[in-house]
């Protein structure tokens, strides 16, 4: 990687290394050498703040057209583009066309990082990020500060921004920061994250039956209480189901149906009715 | 209170306006006031007079040094005590500087076990629902959520034990703040009533309206105006629910709960689990071998479902 870098080392090089340098706090290279910066660099660099989610692909993998299919018509000044993310970039233009050829470029990386992550190699730096926890840690208390992986709902670009997935809870979060909310979801695309936990399966976190149940002045309040018994069925039937299947539920010790059988016990105090209906 | 002519800030609304206390509603001094609002609290706090003269103001002498400037208008009001009152500060500094911040902290404490009862009670609550129409307490950050105000919760009434959640009512689950400055505040100064018992005071409130439609006051409609143990229907957890939980999927396929990965919460797939091959002969070998399965609790726990069933 160093090699190719270093026989491509033009005034324009700089802008995009630094780029995704800057994007991936944990490379080892050195600083860039910028004998000349452009006046573009500064102000891009900037603007890019809030890409810490991204990793650093692969120059081999960025030259092997096979990965790039289709992304020609997805992209502006494809080629351009193209040559600016692996530094060879050398176009003689003025500074709108470079900065609609920089926007590409970001587009272009994007695109190409949903394919790259769910790589064996873009796997491997997405799990190093994600025991570092820079993908921000799990807002719901009973998750005790897990990490999250980035995700997209879709895989369609410029629809909706990334979100961040907590394996622990399996649920959906917004990031924390809004220029983190700026970045596209589809440069993570919707199955990385599950792919993630199927490649390394010992990551899954044991699940926890623990949560919040609301209540006033010690009492259960009802309409949650409900609700909280109707989640506890399907959650027992679900454990049922594995159980036949002799799968391992991942729950705690695997025994999260004793606990549950205690809860219900201890909620046949309260003689009511369920409402599974509304909450179905 | 103070007599001074000026508008010094009290020390309820000075502790109000404190960084990271945004949440706290200010308690009515009449609420304070009255001895049976604090029946139970003198074994809490430590210094539990003088902690409630500051919360009062009612001694300036035993104020924080920030409030020297009230001290001093109070003095020129008191007639003659001028003189004594400056010695008696001068003393005050010079014996109990420590002592000022021990009363300092257990004021704080105090303040929050009286807030903890205060916003219970229909005064507070309403102060509290003003400050979540306003949006004061942010926002759910699951995604699904859409944005739902939360509403401060303790997970213990017991002060010191955890610090103040966000509980959201449209996914009934509780919260990290995402400033870390909420991290110093004591969840007990909320308390584990104040979340369940808001919800029940107003039930007019649209928790599926989005924290940016608050300042339109949305309500219910008319239309919805079902209820069910006290709540309205389209307010019982409006972020779950079938289409409003993340179904993991693998290039547009569901991952399977029976997956390593983790079982979703969507039932739909027994079905599909169970047209697998590999099941069928899992199952298939589990019957021969169930008689020589022993010590599993899985296996015990499962004769005994099956019998329930």
């Amino acid at each position: 990687m160093d090699e190719f870098a270093s026989e491509s080392d033009s005034d324009y090089t700089s802008y995009w290394r630094d780029w995704v340098r800057w994007s991936c706090p944990s490379t080892d290279r050195d600083a860039p050498t910028r004998e000349n910066p452009n006046a573009n660099g500064p102000l891009q660099f900037i603007s890019s703040r809030g890409n810490e989610y991204f990793c650093e692909i692969d120059e081999d993998y960025l030259t092997d057209r096979f990965n790039l299919t289709g992304l020609n018509t997805e992209v502006q000044y494809y080629q351009y583009a193209l040559d600016l993310i692996t530094d060879v970039f050398d176009l003689d233009c003025d500074d709108d066309m470079r900065e609609t050829i920089e926007k590409s470029a970001r587009h272009l990386y994007g695109l190409i990082h949903a394919r790259y992550v769910v790589t064996t190699r873009g796997l491997a730096k997405m799990l190093d990020k994600y025991k570092k926890a820079d993908f921000g840690k799990c807002p719901r208390v009973f998750c005790h500060s897990h990490p999250l992986l980035p995700m997209g709902q879709t895989d369609v670009p410029n629809q909706k921004p990334v979100k961040l997935y907590c394996v622990r809870c399996e649920d959906v979060y917004n990031p924390k920061s809004s220029r983190h909310a700026a970045i596209d979801g589809a440069y993570f695309g919707t199955s990385f994250h599950n792919i993630m936990f199927q490649v390394y399966p010992a990551l899954v976190p044991p699940k926890s039956s623990e949560r919040y149940i609301p209540r006033v002045y010690g009492f259960r309040v009802h309409s949650s209480a409900a609700l909280i018994r109707w989640q506890n069925i399907q959650r027992t039937d679900m454990l049922r189901r594995l159980r036949k299947l002799e799968v391992e539920s991942g729950f705690k010790g695997d025994q999260g149906d004793e606990n549950l059988d205690e809860e219900d016990e201890e909620e046949d105090d309260i003689d009511v009715e369920g409402d599974t209906n509304v909450v179905g | 209170m103070s007599t001074s002519s000026g508008t010094p800030e009290s020390w309820i609304s000075s502790f109000c306006s404190l960084l990271g206390h945004e949440y706290f509603a200010e308690v009515s001094e009449e609420f304070i006031e009255d001895d049976f609002n604090l029946t139970g609290l003198q074994t809490q706090v430590a210094m539990y007079k003088e902690a409630l003269e500051m919360i009062l103001d009612v001694e300036p002498e035993d104020d924080e040094d920030e409030e020297e400037e009230e001290d001093e208008e109070e003095d020129e009001s008191i007639e003659g005590g001028d003189n004594r009152m400056r010695q008696g500060e001068r003393r005050n500094h010079s014996r109990i500087a420590s002592d000022l911040s021990v009363i300092e902290s257990s004021a704080e404490m105090l303040y929050g076990l009286i807030h903890q009862r205060f916003i219970c009670s229909r005064a507070g609550i309403q102060q509290m629902s003003e400050k979540y129409e306003l949006g004061h307490f942010g926002i759910c950050p699951r995604s699904n959520c859409e944005q739902a105000r939360t509403l401060p919760v303790g997970l213990s009434d017991i002060p010191g034990e955890d610090t103040v959640k966000l509980f959201c009512p449209s996914c009934l689950d509780v919260y990290v703040p995402p400033n870390s400055r909420f991290q110093t505040v004591d969840g007990a100064f909320f308390g584990r009533t104040f979340g369940a018992l808001f919800l029940l005071t107003f039930p007019e409130y649209d928790l599926t309206k989005r924290g940016a439609d608050v300042l339109a006051g949305t309500r219910v409609t008319e239309d919805d105006k079902d209820m069910l143990n006290g709540m309205y229907i389209c307010n019982i957890a409006p972020g779950l629910g079938a289409s409003k939980i993340y179904q993991p999927r693998i290039y547009g396929f569901r991952v399977s709960e029976v997956a390593r990965s983790g079982p979703p919460e969507d039932e739909d797939d027994a079905s599909m689990n169970l047209n697998g091959r590999p099941i069928r002969r899992l199952r298939a070998r589990r019957k021969q071998g169930q008689g020589g399965q022993n010590g599993s609790p899985m296996t015990a726990e499962q004769n005994g479902v099956e019998s329930e069933l």
